[in-house]
């Protein structure tokens, strides 16, 4: 299979007879990135619910926490890698990432600039909402 | 590692290059055309957890989030995706070296897992709306309903995929066609468990913090 040198189905793992022999096998991939995402989604319920923690940096944490498992699912479960087989995933990837930012960030900004700057009153802001 | 790397390299290095490998073999132009669907539904849910973050504090008087969710159930329906996710794995393992034993084995575990989320979600609603907190009593609850049901819709149709794959694996055994289709299906799975890392932790737990 020449083709496999040169680009990669997303989702699919064929590496070389060497590589596998040397590095964790696709059996050993799959639950390495189980028992990561298992621990992060725990440590997500945990931050969620735990007093110990400084209560409005806790979002920003559960937000970081998303990213990190998205990593791991992405790497793991889907075998998206800096390989140059796997530019083209790569690159509609972060094209998608870069869509899925501006809207969502664009949005929050926006929404809440509307928020602050066009509601006078707290109780017109109320009537507002409940539109 | 340096030596398979150098060994990769080598190797690399005695093909043509890109220019001259011809046309991409037909799995791979497939799965790429399902990823970039994939990308663009992950494009579409960003529009719906825009409007939820918006929306999330107009509850017109209504219930908020942290009154109507309980943090158990989202625990397991997490747990349930997650362990589904990997069974998925495992079975498109199975597919490559022809277990067939274990490709139904893995399939009905992916099957139950997901119907189980599904029912617990399906519970979720119907006791939210039994209690008045329906999609029309506010924005939030619009938004709400719209973001986590269509979520909950992908998978009802990841669950009818996986039963029809299974039927052509019975009858039309392995090929490179069913081939192609299952690796999209597992494609497909992962994706909307990486929505649901986002879910829940946007909708469950920070949605629900004062």
């Amino acid at each position: 299979m020449t083709d496999t040198l040169y680009d990669r189905a997303p989702g699919e793992i064929s590496r070389t007879a060497e590589a596998q022999r040397l590095t964790l096998s696709d059996f050993g991939i799959y639950t390495v990135g189980f028992v990561l995402a298992v621990m992060l989604t725990a440590v997500s319920f945990w931050v969620a619910n735990t007093s110990l923690l400084w209560a409005p940096g806790v979002a920003m944490g559960l937000v970081v926490l998303a990213i990190a498992q998205m990593g791991v699912h992405l790497v793991f479960f889907l075998h998206i890698t800096t390989g140059p087989d796997n530019t083209n995933n790569v690159l509609a990837l972060a094209f998608g990432v870069l869509i899925v930012l501006l809207v969502v960030v664009g949005s929050a900004w926006i929404m809440t600039n509307l928020n602050e700057n066009l509601m006078p009153s707290q109780e017109q802001m109320n009537l507002h909402m409940q539109r | 590692m340096s030596v398979a790397v150098a060994a990769y390299d080598a190797k690399q290095e005695a093909f043509a290059p890109t220019s001259e490998a011809g046309p991409a073999a037909k799995r791979i132009v497939v799965a790429f055309g399902f990823w970039v669907f994939l990308l663009s539904d992950i494009v579409m849910f960003s529009a719906l957890f825009a409007a939820y973050a918006a929306l999330v504090r107009a509850t017109a008087g209504g219930p908020t989030g942290a009154e109507l969710f309980n943090q158990v159930s989202v625990a397991v329906q997490t747990g349930c995706l997650l362990i589904s996710s990997y069974t998925c794995g495992l079975m498109l393992l199975a597919v490559s070296q022809r277990r067939r034993t274990d490709t139904y084995l893995f399939a009905l575990v992916t099957f139950v897992l997901g119907a189980a989320f599904l029912y617990l979600e399906v519970h979720e609603f119907a006791g939210m709306i039994a209690r008045g907190a329906a999609p029309q009593r506010s924005a939030f609850l619009s938004a709400f309903f719209t973001l986590v049901g269509c979520h909950g819709l992908h998978v009802t149709a990841g669950l009818i995929w996986l039963a029809v794959m299974m039927a052509q694996v019975e009858f039309k055994k392995f090929r490179p066609s069913v081939d192609r289709r299952l690796l999209c299906f597992a494609l497909f799975w992962h994706a909307l468990d990486i929505i649901w890392v986002w879910l829940f932790t946007a909708v469950y737990l920070i949605g629900i913090r004062p």
